[in-house]
């Protein structure tokens, strides 16, 4: 991983993901840790995520480094016309690592190839967020205290959810049983279970949330109203796909709900108090995950 | 006079012929191989009948061997094409053509989120089925079908 950029979470094999995630538990057990101090990072948001940022500049920080960059183009030299090659050459001749998020898909791997210094892709439009698969596996890990034999249930947008889709990619490493529920429209996307079937890796598909006994993992998302053709199918299964804390009685005690936050109302809030909730303990992990990509990219761990 | 010009058209002496490209695709075959800026002497012929295609085109080019790289790039738009490589008149060897593992430059990503699309990026896709023709970006990752096959230039 030293001096690598990390573009999608397909960069990593399952030993450099097992080992990222064993530093992050380091990271978490001693957050002090400042072995970055003599280190410059660039945050380079083109367009706004202030909860991503807030976790990558907190684990710079907890790391001793310094950061450098800007929170949305507006403020940067691309509203002057800079192109993305140009303003990366540039940062990367004062940096020794650039954390980018940027609105068009693929620009993370077209800024690694024009880079001096590793990229971490904080999120290249619709495409990769691979910090976020990575901070899921970790709650996945820490929860079930091992990745292997899971039964992960993923509910709701399964066909535009980027982050399901890297989930997916990830735990394919680990012999898991998924359960996709979705509406037919937001199914999870052919090539997806094609390549689950190509693995023999099982998968079940319900439209309904009815049945979530045999859970380990209930990784929920957002249904979204403008990802639907027709309206008044979304007003047919709007509510489907909302979690209750009643729903949650039968289901076993290992039992970890994961959202990638924010939530809008796929959760009810009912749920939050139930120790299976998880999605906010998911979200400081965020923290550790990204100090341990950090310090093992610029080699100190 | 007269039989003297056809010869000329139709034969060459030195060079390749290259056949059965769809009458559809002459121009982007042309594009392609860079035909319209090299100071060879070139024929083609459009619309002709072909019991295979339908309507083909066929292109000769004087003087000219084509290297495997180069000839390749065409099997995205011309897949049955035939080559003949013509060597003092004769029919000197016959080659189909293949579709590569990697396109480089060439065919524009569908995607109009791509950055590809958005800056000045030499394109690069994998070739993930060489039957029907599936492109995987190396940028957006996204997957470009026969039917979204969009030449740059062209
Ligand atoms: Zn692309």
């Amino acid at each position: 991983m030293k001096n690598r950029s990390l573009v999608s979470i397909n960069d990593y094999s399952k030993e450099e993901i097992l080992r990222l995630l064993d530093v992050a538990a380091e990271f978490e057990e001693n957050t002090v840790q400042p072995v970055l101090t003599d280190k410059v990072i660039a945050s380079l948001f083109f367009e706004p995520s202030t909860r991503t940022r807030l976790s990558f500049e907190t684990a710079i920080n907890r790391l001793g480094a310094r950061v450098i960059g800007f929170s949305d183009s507006s403020s940067s030299s691309t509203t002057k016309g800079e192109t993305l090659k140009d303003t990366v050459i540039m940062v990367s001749n004062y940096a020794d690592l650039i954390v980018m998020r940027h609105p068009l898909e693929g620009s993370a791997r077209y800024a690694s190839e024009q880079s001096s210094v590793p990229i971490v892709n904080a999120g290249d439009g619709a495409n990769q967020h691979p910090t976020q698969t990575l901070l899921d596996l970790y709650s996945i890990k820490k929860t079930q205290g091992t990745l292997e034999n899971l039964n992960i249930f993923m509910v709701g947008d399964l066909k535009y959810g980027r982050t399901v889709h890297s989930l997916l990619m990830a735990m394919t490493h680990f012999n898991p049983t998924f359960y996709f529920i979705a509406p037919d429209e937001l199914r999870m996307p052919k090539e997806y279970r094609q390549l689950l079937e190509k693995m023999n890796i099982p998968y079940y598909e319900k439209t309904e949330m009815d049945n979530l006994n045999e859970a380990d993992i209930l990784y929920m998302t957002r249904v979204q109203k403008e990802r639907f053709s027709d309206l008044m199918e979304y007003e047919r299964v709007k509510n489907a796909y909302i979690l209750q804390n009643s729903m949650l009685n039968n289901t076993r005690n290992n039992l970890r709900i994961l959202h990638p936050l924010p939530r809008v109302n796929e959760i009810h809030t009912d749920v939050d108090a139930n120790p299976k909730a998880y999605y906010f303990t998911q979200a400081e992990n965020g923290v550790y995950v990204r100090m341990a990509i950090i310090a093992m990219i610029l080699g100190i761990k | 006079m007269s039989t003297q010009k056809q010869l000329q058209v139709s034969a060459i002496e030195n060079g390749t012929v290259i056949d059965h490209i769809p009458a559809g695709s002459l121009f982007a075959v042309i594009s392609i191989l860079g035909l319209d800026k090299i100071p060879n002497q070139i024929t083609f012929g459009a619309n002709l009948e072909s019991g295979k295609l339908g309507k083909k085109a066929i292109i000769k080019v004087a003087d000219k061997f084509f290297e495997n790289d180069e000839i390749n790039k065409i099997s995205l738009v011309a897949p049955h094409a035939k080559l003949n490589i013509i060597r003092n008149y004769e029919v000197a060897e016959k080659k189909d053509v293949e579709v590569p593992d990697e396109i480089i430059g060439i065919v524009k990503c569908f995607n109009p989120k791509c950055i590809t699309n958005n800056e000045t990026v030499v394109t690069r896709f994998r070739v993930e089925d060489k039957k029907n023709i599936a492109l995987k970006c190396r940028y957006c990752e996204k997957i470009t079908t026969r039917q979204e096959i969009l030449m740059i230039n062209g």
